[in-house]
């Protein structure tokens, strides 16, 4: 029996795969919600340095990015779309697109990130140690979240690049693409969460 | 057809360790568990002798501190956290449900490795770094974040831990959606199944707010982020509240399995059907939905708002309902019921006995006023063993003692199970019992040592600690002996009606070789007599 082995008899039941994959996606959303949990409370208790500490980052990097994402999203769906309709070399494309897109959010998000901390702005750093306590902790939370995000678009492209692989070795097709198309529930999420991160701290200010 | 023993296609070791096969995953958590089982026993009776020799202490007051964090760490995150879902859940579910294994064998297996993973790096960090982690297994905040032991180790491990309890969580609620036979609708599965079911949500849905917090501990440790440290503007009451928020339903994915199991074995011995079948399954589900809104009554002296506090102490008292009603379908399932006390029934009646006192203990402290002066005592310590070592430890062994023929195809002893039913009972009410009249008196928890006034309680529960584990190791040593040299076990010793009893002991590999067609209700004793 292999992944998702129906009860009756051997084949593969995608709804189940399907089924599996929106669970996991809960609990990223539950991993992500005690973040923006934290986030609320000390928003709520620090709200004038929360709106400070966001004028130090770098809106331009950050819309940039969303946009990035945004546009990964949909080369994704285009992938998943275009295999299923029998066009392999344009799903091919696509996919490597995104993953393209997500290689250069990281190179962004490097770039943002050595900025602010050439700036002085990294936990535990003198700079922010003589700032209001809002503010540290706009940056502990900044570099949390923003860093967990990080991690899991790296998750992503190391996922999406297996796609590709199984893709050009026939393995994922047009009849069955439903390991693809679950790749892309993981990829849209990582997206709809940047979509919240990118107000509550670029646009804070 | 052969038994899941000796089919598998590897040999040895190999043949378990890479075996996808729910059963085989089954019995690997069982070896594993119960070998933490007993590494935690010992350091909890090692923590009973350091309370008779106080002058000069045996071991120095580290030493204590990381005895009682390594061993809530293992009891909590090792045995009864997975407990009866990873075993009997795995091994069970799939049959019971008329499946021939999960919905995902191969993340199954990956589930049982995060666990193994997530032990190791604990243990790592008892013996690296600088000394074993002595937090508790709470890891509050501040002093985790500025201990300078082993804890950044030690979370990751209990990290993995956690990752392993999603996946088995998500594996058996896509199971229960997907896999059940024709005609197993949602009223006809099994209780031991829904109550999987509702912990496996709560598997799924809190354990990431534990994952998270712990990971924030751990950013706090080694960036010095900030967010639970007052010096940088963090609240260390925040971290409570994430902690809980996920620590108190998962006592919840502790005991609904426990409830469960206890849930098929009282029919079975009472030859009747059991009462009140939606009443269980749905109070199931309440104590899941309710278990989730309760987590501040932790924190009661924390200095949270009157309000929050009041809110809290109602649903804990809410939450006491659905659990209530359990109690009254299993002691309603026993009226004229024909009732047969062989050591399965034996431990499931303890079971009932004393978590009855785990919750209304639970009950006591749920009451605000009364909290206040039960907060951090003996009386918490002596309450959360009733509910997770004699709730779900002894239904463990219960359940252990219902199912080990049909998981080994061996029959053991039944006297010398109901023999260390004795020590097991006597030294645990011994033990706990009097930790609920010493914390009533004022003993802290925790502590290295006491007041000469709390003495003769000290000795007491100590004297019982050492007769429960003479009775634990003459329970499992009944065990092993049956393992090795028992007689054959028949396919329904017990005259169970649950699908598990209708095929062989050990079960075959395939489970079943045609699918089951299920007709109607589980339970049903007396088919002919009609629902």
């Amino acid at each position: 029996m292999t992944t998702a082995a129906g009860a009756h008899g051997g084949h593969v039941d995608h709804e189940g795969a399907r089924f599996g994959m929106w669970l996991f996606l809960f609990t990223e959303i539950l991993l992500f919600g005690g973040l923006f949990i934290l986030y609320a409370a000390y928003r709520a208790r620090y709200p004038n340095e929360f709106h400070e500490a966001g004028g130090h980052l770098d809106a331009v990097i950050g819309v940039a990015n969303t946009v990035i994402l945004l546009t990964s999203s949909l080369t994704m769906a285009a992938s998943i779309t275009a295999l299923r309709t029998g066009q392999r070399r344009r799903a091919l494309a696509s996919l490597a697109g995104t993953i393209a897109l997500g290689v250069l959010f990281l190179v962004n998000k490097y770039f943002e990130w050595s900025g602010e901390i050439a700036r002085g702005f990294y936990p535990d750093s003198p700079l922010l140690a003589g700032r209001p306590q809002g503010e540290q902790i706009f940056f502990g939370l900044y570099y949390s979240m923003t860093g967990l995000h990080g991690l899991h678009v790296m998750a992503g492209i190391v996922l999406l690049a297996v796609m590709l692989a199984l893709v050009l070795r026939h393995r994922i097709t047009g009849g069955e693409y439903h390991k693809l198309e679950n790749a892309g529930l993981y990829w849209h999420l990582v997206d709809v969460i940047w979509v919240f991160l990118l107000p509550l701290f670029y646009l804070a200010a | 057809m052969s038994s899941y023993l000796d089919t598998g296609g590897r040999g040895g070791i190999a043949g378990w360790i890479f075996s996808t096969d729910h059963k085989r995953i089954g019995i690997l958590y069982l070896a594993t568990m119960t070998g933490l089982f007993f590494v935690a026993v010992v350091i909890g009776v090692l923590m009973r002798v350091e309370q008779l020799v106080l002058d000069p202490p045996l071991f120095a007051p580290q030493v204590y501190n990381a005895f009682f964090t390594v061993h809530g760490v293992i009891m909590i995150f090792m045995f009864v956290l997975p407990g009866l879902g990873a075993v009997f859940g795995n091994f069970f579910l799939p049959i019971m449900i008329g499946a021939r294994d999960v919905s995902f064998p191969r993340l199954n297996l990956m589930s049982w490795y995060a666990f193994v993973a997530g032990t190791v790096i604990v243990f790592v960090s008892l013996f690296t770094g600088d000394g074993a982690p002595d937090t508790g297994w709470t890891f509050y905040v501040p002093f985790s974040v500025r201990t300078g032991t082993n804890v950044t180790l030690g979370l990751t491990g209990v990290f993995m831990l956690g990752f392993s309890s999603i996946l088995t969580g998500l594996n058996f609620i896509t199971t229960i959606h997907r896999l059940r036979a024709p005609g197993m609708t949602w009223h006809r599965m099994p209780l031991f199944a829904w109550s999987l079911y509702g912990t496996a949500w709560v598997q799924l849905l809190a354990t990431p707010i534990v994952g998270i917090t712990l990971l924030l501990v751990i950013a706090e440790r080694v960036f010095g982020i900030g967010v639970f440290d007052p010096a940088k503007g963090g609240d260390p009451i925040l971290y409570q509240h994430l902690f809980w928020t996920y620590s108190h339903p998962a006592v919840y994915i502790m005991i609904l399995p426990a409830m469960g199991a206890i849930t098929e074995i009282l029919p079975t011995f009472a030859h009747r059907t059991v009462f009140g079948y939606k009443a269980i399954a749905y109070s199931s589900m309440a104590i899941a939905f309710l278990g989730s809104l309760v987590w501040g009554h932790h924190m009661f002296t924390s200095g949270m708002s009157e309000q929050a506090n009041l809110l809290f102490s109602l649903f804990t008292f809410l939450v006491a309902v659905p659990s209530a009603i359990k109690v009254f379908n299993w002691t309603s399932t026993l009226y004229k019921g024909s009732i047969e006390v062989r050591p399965p029934m034996l431990y499931a009646l303890t079971f009932v006995f004393l978590f009855a006192i785990g919750g209304l203990t639970g009950l006591m402290q749920g009451a605000l006023a009364v909290n206040v002066h039960l907060h951090d005592t003996y009386f918490i310590v002596g309450h959360f063993h009733y509910v997770m070592f004699g709730g779900t430890g002894v239904a463990f062994f219960a359940a252990l003692l219902y199912w080990f023929p049909k998981m080994f195809g061996r029959t053991y002893n039944e006297r010398v199970a109901n023999l260390a039913w004795a020590p097991i009972f006597v030294g645990f009410n011994l033990l706990y019992f009097g930790m609920l009249v010493l914390g009533y008196m004022g003993m802290p928890r925790r502590y290295f040592t006491h007041l000469p006034q709390y003495h003769t309680g000290h000795v007491i529960a100590s004297v019982g600690s050492f007769i429960l584990a003479a009775g634990l190791v003459l329970f499992f040593a009944n065990l092993v002996v049956a393992l090795l040299r028992g007689k054959r076990a028949e396919s329904n010793p017990w005259g169970g009606v649950t699908l598990e009893w209708r095929i062989g002991s050990p079960p075959p590999a395939e489970n079943f070789d045609v699918i089951p067609e299920i007709q109607g209700r589980p339970y049903r004793f007396n088919p002919e007599v009609s629902e």
